[in-house]
């Protein structure tokens, strides 16, 4: 349970940062399956929404879930759901249905070492390449992530905020030492918190056309038992939520699920960036990895070497354009991650061979380390 | 003579069943069954699987969710839970429930969710074109059951009443006046409304097993259903074949979203 420091400052945990950000972004549903390292984030929810009118329900398994996720979504509440690796794997048949239907939610994988039961207790950042394309088919796709309890709770607003205003499912991946670490969290003031709520329609019901096609891309639906009637399918569909078999108008939904996101990437994308203007090599690093880089930054920078940091927290759609930017500065990138290259693989496909890349990978179970990155460093230039 | 016009979207015909299917005589007992009932159509949510049987919301004009093979009951657990003001109508196959969707089918029960589920027994995967279910008889062909089934069947309306359920009513789509009144009757019940609608699939499953006119499989159910009243009366030998219909288990049970909010109410109390 969080420790109470002052009115706004509190010792918790990522997960339980997660949970509070859930309930500051006005979240009011959770459907979830147990799973380590990421049950407290239930834990506290099922605590805390039946005393502040949430609706909390430990489902049967995690499709069963991501499936009430959806459900509830579509009554017009924030719904969120928790995981890890497993789990992950286990939603995306109905992550991929939420795409495809328009539905937003918040799906939170707090990463453990795979492939399988792996390593339940130890992190990794394994998953990342399964937010962008676990589920089949084609789509746009939105997965933030984060480094620490603060920015978890951040995040976690965040990622809602997304979900609602591109109707889409978001993923916010952390990993398990984000999720397990105890840390300052400092919380705003909840009324001052920027909330965006999902399109109503304005329009009477007999004009009213769930997925009509306009400029942003965006569909509007209107919640359940509100007086819209429609239909709401995982079959491709057209304007008013019925399947359909025309290519034209299957072509048209499959481009709109990708256009509504890669349209709209300048303002979804963010990257922090750590003495990058001058720097000669770049580290590209997220999560909890991207601490040790800092820390690393610093050090290397005594040294005299000129280092720096691109941390995107938003990992899809990837930074391409920013990447290739620094790209042309930089005479390479060392990208630091806890898998065996899944990141490295979008930087190099981005940096167009101006710089080289190399890589860091650690798949162990253990963190990446200040001193790692370092020498790593010191090993390339 | 009824009209079913208000309540159907007319937009969407011709539906997409077979000549001599069961699923659309379901789906006129389910309008009239509605309509008596005087349910509000804004208010009214129906979820369905994949599968023939699972087409059935696209016809009907209130909220309908059409979702992932198995997960009807999963998505309808999520609606009814954040608004229990709603009436929750899961509609699926025999297949959808009680394979892929098993997990979900005995744990809704186990909660006495208030949803009604209408369980098209059709005794066979129909959409994907005649694979064996979980509900087809030992011994009958399917696509993948090419030398008839070696597996025994489940008692889908023996399972709903033993993982929870507080009422269990099967009817078949030669008894209408009865599955319409069956309807009616899960439709009203509190809780987790199990009603197991026999009605079988000419195309798929009655071609392979000698009853490829839906005219024959309209004389079975004709012959082999048998009401409850019948049934009582019925030496262990004269049941032989025969299948009952009615309801089957109609009980109190306390329902899962009263629970949630009696839990919400102690917690204020606490306070
Ligand atoms: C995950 C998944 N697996 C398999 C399928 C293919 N599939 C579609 S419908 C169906 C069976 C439907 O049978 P049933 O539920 O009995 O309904 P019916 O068509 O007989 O009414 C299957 C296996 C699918 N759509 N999704
Ligand atoms: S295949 Fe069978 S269940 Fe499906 S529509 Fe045809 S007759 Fe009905």
């Amino acid at each position: 349970m969080p420790v109470k420091i002052s009115d706004k400052i509190r010792m918790m945990t990522g997960n339980e940062a997660c949970a509070e950000g859930a309930i500051a972004a006005g979240c009011l549903f959770f459907g979830g399956y147990p799973i380590t390292p990421s049950s407290e984030i239930a834990e506290y929810l099922s605590r805390r929404f039946p005393i502040i009118g949430g609706k909390f329900i430990q489902m049967e398994d995690e499709i069963g879930a991501m499936g009430s996720v959806i459900g509830a979504a579509l009554t017009g509440m924030k719904a969120m759901t928790a995981t890890s690796g497993p789990g992950f794997s286990l939603k995306q048949e109905n992550i991929g249905y939420a795409s495809m239907a328009e539905v937003p939610c918040v799906i939170i994988d707090v990463q453990r070492g795979g492939p399988s039961t792996g390593m339940p207790t130890l992190p990794a950042q394994m998953d990342v390449q399964q937010a962008r394309w676990g589920t089949h088919g084609d789509r746009g796709v939105i997965a933030l992530t984060a480094s620490s309890a603060q920015e978890t709770f951040e995040q976690t607003i965040h990622a809602f905020n997304l979900a609602e205003r591109y109707m889409t499912p978001v993923v916010l991946l952390i990993d398990e030492i984000t999720g397990h670490t105890t840390e300052k969290v400092t919380l705003p003031d909840y009324d001052s918190i920027e909330r965006v709520d999902r399109k109503r329609p304005t329009e009477p019901p007999e004009t009213y056309l769930p997925y009509k096609y306009t400029d942003d891309c965006i569909p509007t639906l209107a919640p359940f038992g509100t007086g819209y009637r429609y239909n709401v399918t995982g079959l491709c569909h057209n304007e008013t939520g019925f399947p359909t078999n025309d290519p034209k108008e299957i072509e048209r939904l499959i481009l709109r699920l990708t256009e509504k996101i890669v349209k709209n990437r300048h303002e979804i994308i963010n990257c922090k960036r750590t003495m990058l203007d001058d720097a000669e090599i770049a580290i590209f690093a997220y999560g909890s990895v991207a601490r040790s880089a800092r820390q690393a930054v610093l050090q290397l920078r005594e040294e005299g070497i000129k280092a720096g940091l691109l941390e995107p927290t938003v990992l899809w759609p990837f930074p391409s354009e920013i990447v290739l930017k620094i790209a042309e500065q930089v005479d390479s990138f060392l990208v630091a991650e806890m898998n065996l290259g899944q990141m490295a693989r979008e930087v190099e496909l981005a940096s167009k061979c101006k710089a080289s890349i190399h890589r860091l990978n650690r798949v162990d179970g253990s963190p990446i380390s200040p001193p790692q990155i370092v020498g790593k460093i010191k090993e390339v230039v | 003579m009824f009209d079913y016009l208000p309540y159907i979207r007319e937009w969407n015909f011709p539906h997409i069943w077979c000549s001599g299917c069961g699923d659309g005589i379901v789906l006129k007992a389910l309008i009239r069954a509605t309509d008596g009932l005087g349910i509000h159509r804004d208010e009214a949510v129906m979820v369905s699987g994949i599968g023939c049987s699972s087409r059935t919301p696209g016809y009907v004009d209130v909220n309908t969710l059409h979702t992932t093979h198995g997960r009807a009951l999963a998505f309808a657990t999520g609606v009814k839970h954040a608004s229990p003001n709603l009436n929750v109508i899961v509609v699926t196959g025999d297949g959808d429930a009680t394979a892929i969707g098993g997990n979900h089918y005995i744990h809704a029960a186990r909660r006495n969710i208030d949803i009604t589920v209408l369980l098209y027994n059709n005794y066979i995967y129909g959409m994907t074109g005649g694979q064996v279910s979980p509900t087809t008889r030992k011994g009958d062909r399917a696509s993948t059951a090419p030398f008839g089934s070696i597996e025994p069947p489940f008692n889908i309306s023996g399972l709903a009443k033993a993982a929870g359920a507080s009422f269990v009513a099967r009817g078949d789509v030669y008894n209408v006046k009865k599955l319409e009144k069956l309807i009616k009757l899960a439709i009203q019940k509190k809780g987790f409304s199990l009603l197991e609608i026999l009605s079988p699939c000419p195309t798929a499953w009655g071609r392979r097993n000698k009853m490829g006119h839906p005219v024959q499989l309209m004389e079975w159910l004709r012959d082999s259903t048998v009401s409850m009243e019948k049934w009582e009366k019925m030496t262990d030998e004269e049941r032989e074949g025969k299948i009952r219909t009615g309801v089957l288990h109609d009980v109190a049970r306390p329902e899962f979203t009263d629970e949630y909010a009696k839990l919400v109410k102690r917690l204020k109390a606490e306070k």
